[in-house]
């Protein structure tokens, strides 16, 4: 099953269906009559034809090549891979939300509309921020929206010359890309041996043409800010603003809140922190949350309530503008929702300390034989820098992983750290797979030790081997003959 | 014990001890102490799964979906038939839990179908090449533009037709706003776009967006504008409705240098709105200048055929800063769907998909028109939507409709000012004659 | 790092070779080499002005990319359109396939750049710094 290596197309027979509608009932209107030539198509697109059997035995097979949440442990740092609820699923799947216009009248859509406006509350008190928006799509989304409300705030007080967001160097590469994104430009302030910031580095950078800082906290080498009060007063003295980037808040939820610690903006991605399923790559969902005197920036519509009338609110001259065809990836939304209400607020918390339990314990037996270069409790996630008494890279270890069954953490990231190997448990593990983990590792040292080429020549086990990404890169094949 | 959280309190006990640490709390000692949470967060108490589902019980019944009532709305988002298979494939968590797909060897699944997906698509768009997708159709277009500037990057403005759905319009203006790009728009006569107004389109227009069929279901006028833009050297930008591909001509053969459109057409539910997911291609040429994620066919140590994300480099999590665009999370799971629709409806699917929206809408048409409550609103021919003009006051017709079981066409009075009482229905293929007939019976009795 | 005499070198490693009016631009060694497996240069238009310092095109490889920045003002009047099929050009002979030519706008700016003695002993101030 695993040498499965079909493409639909190639199973194609023609004449072979796996559809099927009701005739057409009403009198044939032939296209080729009624639309202009010109605009007709003349070419038949190649799509596959194909028996519904085929279509199910073709896309399982595809799956049986995957791995994922469930399959198995997936300590990806930075991306929170932590279990994906079921009852998540089913909610999302229920007709009364999944059958639903987005055009139908605010009468016919009440349920939704609470339940969005419920979020948009929740959201608020677990972040410490006083107005949301459930419309970003994804993390990078939201930095783009939290970056125009950022802009707009300063055009509304015609401060015009700040054109600048300081970004550190340890930051996630969407940060800078959303700020070019929206036209800044970027200063990069170089960050501490250990992630921090480097306050005389920030102090030297704010200058009145400074619009902003993006950060996250914990950083993204999973330790907490220490400064981080003192970072945000320094920014709002300047007259900037401060944006949190919530890929990390999966390490402090119900201990600590952005708002509380000065920031003015916040991104979360739900598909990381409230267990939505990642996807294969999305859907995701980044709502921003702000500080009162940003409400008004946020994007239309927002959802308001009026009595006991939910509504969506479009009568907002300050506002950003729109940013989705619609009001955002409802469906992710349901799913965050579902999580909170299983969760609550003492659930929340707990998770926080799971993820930063299970991460520190990982942590104290992982360094005894990979280098760790920042010894300190860490939060949800930390970062080793390669193996003890061998030279082996990084991505070695990484594919020697999948050998044995695990999905390997987050490489070569930070770029700050050398051979990075970014590790976060997540919340959500038992305490038998994280020592199977470590007990993997340490094999994995064993065999770099004794017999480096086994690393090397990783991975064997899997559906296909180390691929010619130059190849794939230098002529690139992107679609079937 | 919360079930998603399996460590127990003698675990937690031996693990600290491990650590080095006597409580939860020396793991926190890093966060300063006036700023730590004294008490839990003012939001529920835990709630099981039966709770849960008796809440969304509640929270349902104040909602009416389309399974209940019969569906005339469209405007960007339509209720077209999703075979079984779609929901199967994308319900196995092998794909659903699953992260992008950055370590190729355990991530063949995901990967083979963006191949797939990416194929197909451009199949249909007659295109050299597809990204594996973007949030939406609207946030796709607004990304056009800004690839558009990319590639002409002495020029500074872009051009959109009015009759380009006013939601998308929207977003576009937002993107737009903020990079200082400079927009102006054709407009709108007859429900297309104005010919009269293609001569705006100078050597300082980097992009010309159009939407076919427009806003208004109509077929525009595709090959003529395509000359004006290909004059001035400029790019076209074709938003289209793929669910048309099987019999409209592929936007690639009409010139088209860049294609974005909206996936939810091809087997995703209505889900207020989304999730959708943006479809985005364009020529070789300006392969390297498209935003977002593409995966590529490779071969592995062993020569075996396999498929890697590639072209990176002009992403985010390399380009930082220089970055195409800030792109990374997808909706990749979506374009899975798109990827199992198109499987199983296939060519003949597609076409006839495609040719029963336009019977079924013209003779809708021609029944409304029938009546003496209705006229024509414009006169092109169109696909599945149509706008007529109506008689009686909009509001009261939709009540009306709601009364006898029926969520009826959008009112583009609400939209646009100019528009009142003009009503635009969506007709797609799982719309039967009965419930055509129906529509129009009740519509005759409208006073 | 291979470095060749008679050229003149920029501190984000380009080389410039001058033959009376006309310029030839590649990438040194050192890029090359840190780029590791190149799959696509990114030319600009024949007759483009470029300024010394303007980024004019870019470099990637698999897992990273680069700007290259013209060394000295000008126009350019020639690209090397082999790199668009054969990008491993630069791998193989980064000093043979130079990625444009142009017209040099003042030949005084050389003085701004760094000979072959002066480029070797700034590699070796990087080496110092890893």
């Amino acid at each position: 099953m695993r040498d499965y290596n079909k493409l639909i197309i190639e199973l194609s027979k023609e004449g072979r269906k796996a559809y099927s509608i009701p005739k057409n009932d009403v009198e044939t209107v032939d296209p080729e009559k009624y639309i202009p030539k010109n605009v007709l198509r003349k070419e038949d697109p190649k799509l596959p034809e194909v028996y519904e059997v085929d279509v199910m035995r073709h896309y399982t097979n595809l799956s049986n090549k995957n791995y994922g949440v469930d399959t198995g442990f997936y300590p990806l740092g930075s991306c929170t891979m932590k279990y994906n609820p079921k009852i998540n699923e089913d909610m999302a799947k229920l007709p009364n939300f999944a059958n639903i216009h987005p055009r139908q009248g605010e009468d016919t859509v009440q349920g939704s509309l609470e339940l969005m406006y419920e979020l948009q509350e929740k959201l608020c008190e677990i972040t410490g921020t006083d107005g949301f928006t459930l419309q970003p799509a994804a993390g990078a989304h939201g930095e783009l929206t939290g970056l125009m409300i950022i802009k707009k705030y300063h055009e509304e007080r015609n401060d015009t010359k700040r054109t600048k967001i300081i970004v550190p160097d340890s930051a996630h590469g969407t940060n800078p890309a959303s700020a070019t994104a929206v036209g800044y430009d970027i200063i990069e302030i170089k960050s501490r041996k250990d992630g921090s910031i480097d306050l005389d580095e920030l102090k030297e950078a704010l200058t009145d043409e400074v619009a902003g800082l993006m950060l996250t906290n914990p950083s993204t080498l999973g330790l907490f800010e220490r400064n981080i009060c003192e970072i945000s007063k320094l920014v709002h003295e300047a007259g900037g603003l401060v944006y949190y980037d919530g890929a990390n808040l999966n390490a402090i939820m119900g201990k600590s809140r952005p708002g509380d610690m000065g920031f003015d903006i916040v991104h979360l991605n739900l598909h990381k922190t409230f267990s939505t399923p990642h996807g294969g790559g999305g859907p995701g969902a980044g709502p921003v949350g702000v500080r009162h005197d940003l409400i008004k920036y946020l994007p239309v519509p927002v959802v308001a309530k009026k009595d006991d009338k939910y509504y969506l609110d479009y009568d907002k001259p300050s506002s950003i503008g729109r940013l989705m065809g619609f009001y955002g990836n409802f469906g992710v939304l349901l799913k965050a929702y579902t999580y909170i209400l299983k969760m609550g607020a003492s659930g929340l918390r707990e998770a926080s300390e799971a993820a930063v339990l299970n991460a520190n314990y990982l942590q104290s037996q992982l360094k005894k034989e990979y280098k760790l270069p920042i010894e300190q409790v860490c939060k949800h996630e930390f970062v080793l820098s390669g193996m003890k008494d061998s030279d082996v890279h990084t991505l070695d270890i990484a594919k020697r992983m999948l050998d044995y069954g695990v999905h390997p953490p987050t490489v070569y990231f930070p770029l700050i750290i050398d051979e990075a190997l970014m590790v976060e448990p997540t919340d959500t593990e038992t305490l038998e797979t994280l020592d199977n983990f470590i007990e993997i590792m340490n094999k994995i040292k064993k065999e770099a030790i004794e017999n480096p080429k086994i690393l090397e020549e990783a991975p064997i086990t899997t559906p296909v081997r180390r691929l010619d990404e130059v190849q794939a890169a230098r002529k690139p094949k992107v679609k079937w003959d | 014990m919360n079930p998603y959280l399996p460590i127990t309190p003698e675990e937690r006990e031996q693990m600290l001890k491990k650590i080095g640490v006597d409580s939860i709390e020396d793991l926190f000692c890093d966060v300063p102490e006036h700023i730590k949470l004294k008490e839990e967060l003012k939001i529920n108490d835990p709630l099981s799964e039966m709770e849960i589902r008796r809440r969304f019980s509640e929270l349902g019944k104040k909602n009416k979906n389309i399974d209940d009532y019969t569906c005339y709305l469209g405007g960007g988002a339509y209720d077209h038939y999703i075979p079984s298979t779609v929901g199967h494939i994308a319900g196995r968590s092998e794909f659903y839990s699953s992260y992008t797909p950055y370590q190729p060897e355990v991530s063949q699944g995901t990967l083979q179908y963006i191949f797939e997906y990416q194929s197909m698509l451009a199949e249909l768009t007659g295109m050299d090449v597809m990204n594996a997708s973007m949030y939406d159709g609207a946030t796709a277009t607004a990304e056009a533009a800004l690839m558009a500037l990319r590639i002409k990057k002495k020029r500074n403005k872009i051009i959109v037709s009015k009759t380009v759905n006013p939601d998308t319009i929207d977003v576009l203006e937002t993107y737009c706003h903020f990079r200082d790009i400079e927009l102006e728009y054709l407009e709108e006569k007859d429900g297309e776009t104005d010919p009269a107004s293609l001569e705006k389109i100078d050597k300082e227009t980097a992009g010309v967006i159009i939407q076919n069929p427009n806003f208004y279901g109509i077929i525009e006028d595709v090959v003529h504008i395509s000359e004006a833009v290909q004059e001035s050297k400029s790019l076209l930008i074709m938003n289209v409705d793929p669910s048309t591909l099987g019999v409209l001509e592929a936007p690639g053969k009409l010139g088209a240098d860049i294609v974005v459109g909206e996936g939810q057409s091809l087997g995703i539910p209505l889900s207020y709105g989304g999730p959708y997911v943006g479809f985005m291609g364009t020529t070789t040429k300006n392969m390297r200048k498209l935003p977002g994620r593409i995966c590529g066919e490779t071969v592995d140590e062993d020569g075996k055929r396999g498929f890697v994300l590639t072209l990176q480099a002009r992403e985010q999590h390399i380009r930082r800063e220089k970055a195409n665009s800030n792109i990374c999370s997808n909706q990749s799971l979506y374009a899975l769907m798109n990827t199992v629709y198109l499987s199983t409806m296939g060519l003949a699917g597609m076409k006839e998909v495609g040719n029963q929206c336009v019977s079924k809408a013209s003779y809708a048409y021609k029944k409304l028109l029938e009546t003496d409550k209705f006229e024509k609103a414009f006169d092109k021919p169109f696909f599945k939507e149509f706008v007529v003009k109506s008689k009686v006051d909009a509001e009261k017709i939709n009540e009306v409709l709601f009364e006898n079981g029926i969520i009826g066409p959008l009112d583009l009075g609400k939209i646009n000012e100019d528009m009142k009482n003009h009503l635009m229905f969506s007709i797609t293929e799982k719309r039967t004659k009965d419930e055509i007939d129906k529509l129009v019976e009740i519509l005759k009795g409208v006073e | 790092m291979k470095v060749m005499d008679n050229l003149y070198y920029t501190k984000d490693h380009e080389w410039l070779k001058i033959e009376g009016k006309i310029g030839y631009v590649g990438i040194a060694d050192y890029a090359q080499d840190q780029l590791g497996s190149i799959v696509f240069v990114e030319l600009p238009e024949e007759d483009d002005e470029i300024e010394a310092g303007e980024a004019f095109g870019a470099i990637e490889s698999v897992k990273a990319a680069t700007d290259i920045y013209a060394p000295v003002d000008g126009t350019v009047v020639e690209c090397n359109y082999d790199l668009e099929d054969e990008p491993e050009l630069i791998n193989e002979d980064c000093y043979e396939n130079w990625i444009i030519k142009i017209k040099i706008d003042d030949e005084s700016q050389k003085d701004d750049l760094m000979n072959a003695d002066e480029y070797k002993e700034y590699l070796e101030t990087l080496d110092e710094e890893e």
